[in-house]
């Protein structure tokens, strides 16, 4: 049994030591931002931050991660009420496909909480190994530097250190009952709240 | 290239200077004057076979290497290389007139790549490998400066050195010319057929391995002594190259051959660090001065003590080390893809077999990438996950599975060392 602390809440997690960070999210916690990619830390779209810090989910262990705060794109803000970063991506449009974005989303935070003042070039060499076989990155890049803006303009980069005793801000999914079947899993379209 | 410890080094400094006083007159004579300005020369001045056999000697010397800094003009210089007396800059040499070499005449670049001396007569720091380039012949110097002033002239002055006093003045460079320098062109050893000759010329000349593969004593001289027997270079270990060479399987000349065309090879691994570079560009050099640095190479590395067998321990697979290899790392490293999109055979891998951690933790730490924009394998870097302790246990791991040495020595001096290398 693991402990996992996910977005200021504590998970007990009975996964194998060996399990990567990404299936806990995605299979037990429901936590379906972060993508599975390649799935051998090559293209960026199981990126969360571990201690602030851009990690890539694919290949993390969970063994590694006890009593390390992970962040996940639902852990900077809510459809209803979206962090800086959320808001910067809204506003310029920067997703095509999407698939990449919550990666790039939490790569650039990363890189914010670290330096307000990133340049230009600073948020393409982060962002380097981020991979967007869209072909969005120039929205991309103007949306890292909406959210600069943003934060700076607010005083803050949308994170704040979270309460445990309350309740998540994100809604809570519950899974429907198993009904035997299997069906393609595709939790991202499950119920979203109405915007 | 990093340069011994700097302490011995002041101590060192203070017996040269010593010396150093009655060589004065003998210091003197070492001094040379300015070397009149010219003005840029137009570049149809030079031909087009000998543009291409200076671009591909360019190659051979990884000039572009130090002499870009990181997103900057080719060659426009101003690439920071850290050392024990602190930070060099290095110089622009694009043919522009005022900040790079444009007014530099044949003879002044000649006289820089034998001597050390600049245009203006100020010593040139050997950060600028010059015990290396005094010996590249007169015609090959010729035909980089053909290359260099047909590049595109960028104006961009490099910022300035910082260095502590008294490795600030410049002029006591000739006093460590005079103890360290050994001054003149190449002469070919009888002994060997042609082709090893050019080997030894380029290896030795121009290609500058010892800069980074041989030891440097407390003033950041390489010890003739100890020619390949591994140096360090911006915080990685540059291989022994000799007898000692850590690789598992021994080199040959096929094998070198290959590595420096593809910057990988499959019984050894990928060139990480500045080895990436130096192989990215080797692969624009003359196909015959490759296949002649790898003769000689291979000669170097003679024949060696240990086995080339290929077996691993058994151990323990409860360790916390185990663990964290099997679920981070055995996934790309099992040995069932070939390299260069697969992780190499750790049972192969020259940073698992070598003496110290150094190169191993840099690549678990920082991952594998390729230059920007260029294509090739990734490996992801895991300092944002791994604890020192984490690092740690999984080196052990690694080392005692796949290494066929003791284990490493005080690894967390060398996990602390390597990330406030990071760090600089």
């Amino acid at each position: 049994m693991i402990e996992l602390r996910v977005n200021g809440r504590t998970h007990r997690i009975s996964a194998d030591a060996d399990t990567p960070l990404l299936y806990v999210l995605r299979d037990e916690l429901e936590l379906n931002a972060a993508k599975f990619g390649c799935g051998l830390g090559q293209c960026g779209a199981c990126t969360v931050l571990v201690d602030g810090i851009a990690s890539l989910s694919c290949v993390t262990p969970i063994v590694l991660l006890a009593g390390r705060q992970i962040t996940t794109l639902e852990g900077l803000g809510t459809p209803q009420q979206p962090g800086p970063m959320q808001q910067a991506f809204i506003e310029e449009q920067a997703a095509q496909c999407g698939y990449c974005i919550a990666g790039m989303m939490m790569r650039a935070q990363g890189l914010l909480q670290r330096d307000l003042h990133a340049t230009d070039a600073d948020i393409r060499k982060e962002l380097e190994h981020n991979l967007c076989r869209c072909g969005s990155h120039m929205r991309i890049l103007r949306a890292v530097r909406r959210a600069a803006g943003l934060m700076l303009a607010s005083g803050s980069t949308g994170v704040t250190a979270p309460d445990p005793a309350q309740p998540s801000a994100y809604p809570e999914v519950t899974a429907p009952p198993d009904d035997g079947m299997r069906r393609p899993a595709h939790p991202d379209l499950r119920e979203r709240p109405q915007r | 290239m990093d340069w011994g410890g700097a302490r011995m080094g002041l101590r060192l400094l203070v017996i040269i200077l010593v010396v150093g006083a009655a060589a004065v007159p003998l210091a003197a004579g070492t001094w040379q004057g300015a070397i009149a300005p010219i003005d840029p020369p137009a570049p149809d001045r030079f031909d087009g076979a000998a543009l291409q056999r200076g671009l591909q000697l360019a190659a051979i010397g990884n000039c572009m290497s130090c002499h870009t800094a990181a997103g900057g003009a080719p060659f426009a210089g101003g690439r920071p290389v850290a050392t024990p007396y602190g930070t060099i800059y290095s110089s622009n040499i694009t043919p522009d007139a005022q900040t790079g070499i444009g007014q530099w005449s044949e003879p002044a670049f000649r006289r820089a790549m034998r001597a050390g001396v600049g245009r203006t007569g100020q010593q040139l720091y050997p950060a600028f490998p010059y015990d290396h380039f005094t010996l590249v012949s007169d015609a090959d110097d010729a035909l980089l400066y053909a290359y260099l002033m047909t590049r595109r002239a960028v104006r961009s002055t490099p910022p300035a050195n910082q260095l502590r006093f008294p490795f600030s003045v410049r002029p006591l460079l000739a006093l460590w010319k005079l103890v360290f320098f050994k001054e003149g062109a190449y002469r070919a050893d009888p002994t060997h057929d042609g082709q090893w000759n050019r080997g030894a010329y380029l290896a030795n000349g121009l290609g500058h391995c010892g800069a980074c593969h041989t030891p440097r004593n407390a003033l950041g001289a390489e010890k003739r002594s100890a020619r390949f027997g591994g140096g360090r270079a911006q915080g990685w270990h540059g291989y022994a190259i000799d007898s000692a060479s850590p690789a598992r399987v021994r080199w040959d000349r096929t094998a070198l051959r290959a590595y420096f065309r593809d910057g990988w090879q499959t019984l050894h691994g990928d060139a990480h660090g500045p080895m990436a570079e130096v192989v990215e560009n080797l692969s624009a050099a003359a196909a015959a001065d490759l296949d002649a640095i790898a003769i000689y190479i291979a000669w170097t590395m003679g024949k060696r003590d240990r086995a080339d067998s290929v077996q691993q321990a058994s151990v323990a697979t409860q360790s916390s080390g185990a663990v964290i290899f099997a679920s981070a790392c055995q996934g790309c490293h099992d040995g069932s893809r070939p390299l260069p999109f697969g992780g190499v055979r750790l049972a192969l891998s020259t940073a698992v077999m070598d003496d110290e951690p150094t190169n191993l933790i840099n690549v678990v730490l920082e991952g594998l990438y390729p230059r920007s924009g260029a294509a090739g394998a990734i490996m992801p870097g895991f300092a944002s996950v791994l604890s020192d302790e984490q690092l740690r246990s999984l080196l052990s791991y690694v080392r005692l599975r796949y290494g066929q040495g003791s284990p490493w020595k005080d690894l967390e001096a060398s996990v602390q060392s390597a990330k406030a290398q990071r760090h600089d």
